[in-house]
């Protein structure tokens, strides 16, 4: 609706400490210019938490960005008159002109239910419109009214509360000095324990606190009991309008929604429906990208080569060649992704599947205190967590939002399956049973499985702890998605990502190529020249030996040679500890990283890995520890990448989302701490098991 | 008095009485759950919960614990 009215001339608004996100956008209509603010979907103006209470801000003209609204635009569904005229009425309390547009007129008559608009509008006062936002019917009678009602005065008639209830806002809001509104004053005594009562008796006391309970026992007393009160005189007032403007059939008729959400809600089919949806979805952010994310490593590694040709070897070249086309590159590959799992969301919300999703597999969910809408944010984490954060926006409750988002990155991203491969392929193949190998991919993707729910429940219990948030959910009448709200959902999410999350990231892998560049030289010359010069002699052994000796003296070379006991009760050698180091920006650099410190070059294709894997094997073999235990040290190292957080895009992605440092800070630390503890235990148990059995 | 989680698949109930949770009765009230309105419920979740139920013309998917506090009378 609101992008119907307002086209593609639109922005986010932003308003400092709220994580929902509002739309503006433009439109003009008969000489006057409007600005329009998209306020967030909701039941009720009764803020429960400071996101909500920003948009009553805004109404109340309380925020410093935005000028008090002149109209306010109440979009009703035909089908669900009476709830949505409820907010209607709260609207009317705002003292703005309010214009009603029942949407969705021609679903109602499919259903038998007439509405005459005309009489409402004459029973209110409103100006009432019908209108078909999906096909813009209505629009231009829409926008007259909102004309006309940004000139008017007063003149609208709500539901009146009880004169006891009325009495006691008057003396809340005089015992608050005028510090708020009517409006607000009546909030604070209707809404209990609402962000309302919680803001205004942190400010001004406990006193507060003991006057409102005492208004509201009187007032129990006086048969107006709170928070019945508020609901039976507003839908007592709509219901008198609807029962005059509203015909409906004496039997209420079958819906399509009823004979689908028979089967799609269904203990068995639906189940089996929703699998099958899952697993679609999973397949196409798995396999479908894949395609697109080679076409745009080809660009990168083309464009870079280009570049390396073009200009003169030194730390520019290299700068740009792998720094900057090579961050740009990790930045844009992960777009398909992002892209192709939005596009499933639009389509499974628009058409009103996503609820009925949460409502299946939220018992299973609330077992690690989380709701059935975390699931699919959790599930496209095993594709990769970027797209699967970014989607738990369809989670309201922020601390279960919160606790989604933290342990998203905790479910083994394709990413990660470089690592696992390779290790696997190099240790666990050969020499042992046909399905050692897929049982051990297996359990790496089971670490991710069982840790995430486990720390989300831990989260829950401590960190993040709070009442269980409310699971009353609307399940909405199915309807056909429209393309264009599907194809504007899939770029605003591409397009969020890379403008939000893109800086963060090129700058991370920035100054880790720059921490394996610097020291660029030693007494005998710059490394970069003395490796081409090599490799131009056809002597590539004596170029990778090279290569891997300036990586050696790097910058980071040496943090990892200095770290050495940090990775000893992991099993590793400082070169292992270089390559997890150098994977912090994005753990998927590993392989290449590896490739060069042990001396094999560049690894850009299976031969390359599989000499890899042999330089791996012999390099460990001749080493007391990783010889006598290279099972042992494989799996810590395949441990630690499924559970630490390397990926400077999941980090930029979550301060996105918490728009907060102190989340992205808070897992990366914990990841860290919980991939190295993991690890450990995995080395020190699988040293126990190589000597009980060699012994 | 039954609650509505007490009740079948299928099984009609005009709702009695709301009680808990002051944020759950509200927003109960604010989507329309009114006492002397009638409450279908639809059907439970595969693993028996939450259950949907349909008022009017709004489904809702309530867990058990929710639906708990809400008191009905057969009809």
């Amino acid at each position: 609706m609101f992008n119907a009215l307002s086209g593609l001339r639109q922005h986010v608004g932003n308003y400092p400490g709220v994580t929902v996100e509002m739309s503006k956008g433009h439109f003009t209509h008969a000489g006057t210019d409007f600005e329009l603010i998209d306020l967030p979907g909701t039941y009720s103006l009764a803020p429960r938490s400071p996101d909500e209470m920003v948009a009553v801000d805004l109404l109340l003209g309380r925020r410093p960005e935005e000028q008090r609204p002149r109209v306010v635009l109440s979009i009703v569904d035909a089908s669900n008159l009476d709830r949505h005229l409820y907010l209607t009425t709260q609207l009317l309390e705002l003292g703005v002109p309010v214009v009603v547009a029942v949407n969705m007129i021609d679903v109602a008559e499919a259903q038998g239910v007439t509405i005459d608009c005309a009489r409402i509008a004459e029973e209110t006062g409103l100006r009432v419109v019908p209108i078909q936002a999906n096909r813009r019917i209505g629009f231009d009678a829409l926008k007259d009214a909102l004309v006309a009602a940004s000139k008017d005065t007063a003149g609208q008639n709500g539901p009146q509360l009880p004169e006891p209830v009325e009495r006691e806002v008057a003396a809340l809001k005089a015992e608050l000095n005028g510090d708020v509104p009517t409006f607000l004053a009546r909030r604070l005594l209707l809404d209990v324990d609402g962000h309302t009562e919680t803001w205004l008796v942190g400010k001004h006391g406990l006193r507060l606190k003991q006057q409102l309970t005492e208004a509201r026992t009187r007032l129990a007393a006086e048969g107006c009991s709170i928070p019945g009160i508020e609901a039976k005189t507003r839908y007592a007032w709509v219901r008198s309008i609807t029962a005059k403007a509203v015909t409906k059939p004496a039997t209420r008729p079958v819906t399509g929604t009823d004979r689908l959400d028979r089967i799609l809600t269904h203990r068995l089919w639906g189940t089996l429906i929703f699998l099958a949806i899952m697993f679609g979805v999973f397949q196409a952010i798995f396999v479908g990208a894949e395609p697109l994310m080679g076409l745009i490593d080809d660009g990168v590694s083309w464009l870079a080569d280009g570049v390396k040709e073009a200009l003169p070897s030194g730390p520019v070249r290299s700068l740009l060649a792998d720094g900057v086309i090579g961050g740009v590159g990790g930045v844009l590959v992960f777009l398909p992704q992002i892209v192709i799992l939005f596009g499933f969301i639009a389509v499974l919300e628009q058409c009103g599947y996503m609820a009925r999703a949460a409502f299946l597999m939220d018992k299973l969910m609330s077992r690690c205190g989380l709701s059935g809408k975390s699931f699919i944010p959790l599930l496209s984490s095993v594709a990769c967590a970027i797209p699967g954060i970014m989607a738990t926006r369809v989670i309201e409750n922020p601390r279960d939002r919160l606790a989604t988002i933290l342990v998203a990155p905790l479910m083994s991203c394709s990413a990660r399956l470089p690592v696992y491969a390779l290790l696997i392929g190099a240790f666990l193949t050969d020499g042992f049973a046909w399905w050692v190998p897929g049982v051990t991919l297996f359990g790496m993707y089971m670490i991710g499985f069982v840790a995430a729910p486990l720390v989300a429940l831990a989260l829950k219990r401590t960190l993040l702890k709070g009442g269980t948030p409310l699971f009353v959910m609307e399940l909405p009448a199915y309807r056909m998605p429209t393309l264009l709200g599907v194809v504007r959902r899939m770029a605003d999410a591409g397009w969020a990502f890379v403008r939000r999350a893109g800086t963060f990231i090129l700058a991370s892998m920035i100054v880790v190529w720059a921490l394996l560049y610097f020291p660029d030289r030693d007494a005998g010359g710059r490394f970069e020249e003395r490796v081409a010069e090599l490799k131009e002699s056809g002597d590539d052994a004596a170029a990778n030996h090279l290569q891997a000796e300036w990586k050696r003296q790097s910058v980071l070379g040496r943090v990892g040679q200095a770290l050495e006991p940090v990775f000893a009760p992991l099993g590793w050698d400082w070169r292992i500890g270089v390559a997890a180091l150098a994977s912090f920006p994005a753990r998927e650099v590993i392989v290449g990283t590896l490739g060069i410190i042990y001396e094999v070059g560049e690894v850009d294709d299976d031969e390359g890995e599989e000499s890899l894997r042999g330089a791996i094997r012999s390099e460990w073999s001749g080493d007391p520890v990783r010889g006598k235990y290279p099972v042992a040290v494989a799996l810590s190292v395949m441990v630690f990448f499924a559970l630490c957080c390397q990926c400077a895009s999941t980090l930029a992605v979550i301060r996105r989302e918490t728009r907060s440092w102190a989340w992205p800070a808070f897992t990366f630390v914990y990841m860290t701490g919980l991939a190295y503890v993991g690890g450990v235990a995995t080395f020190q148990i699988g040293r126990i098991i190589t000597d009980m059995f060699q012994g | 008095m039954p609650t509505l989680a007490e009740l079948r698949p299928g099984q009609v109930g005009r709702v009695e009485a709301l009680r808990g949770d002051p944020a759950l009765v509200q927003r109960l009230y604010e989507i329309g759950v009114l006492e002397g309105d009638t409450v279908e419920v639809l059907g439970f979740a595969p693993l028996g919960d939450p259950v949907e139920i349909r008022v009017g013309n709004t489904r809702l998917s309530l867990r058990n614990a929710e639906a708990a506090s809400i008191s009905v009378q057969l009809v």
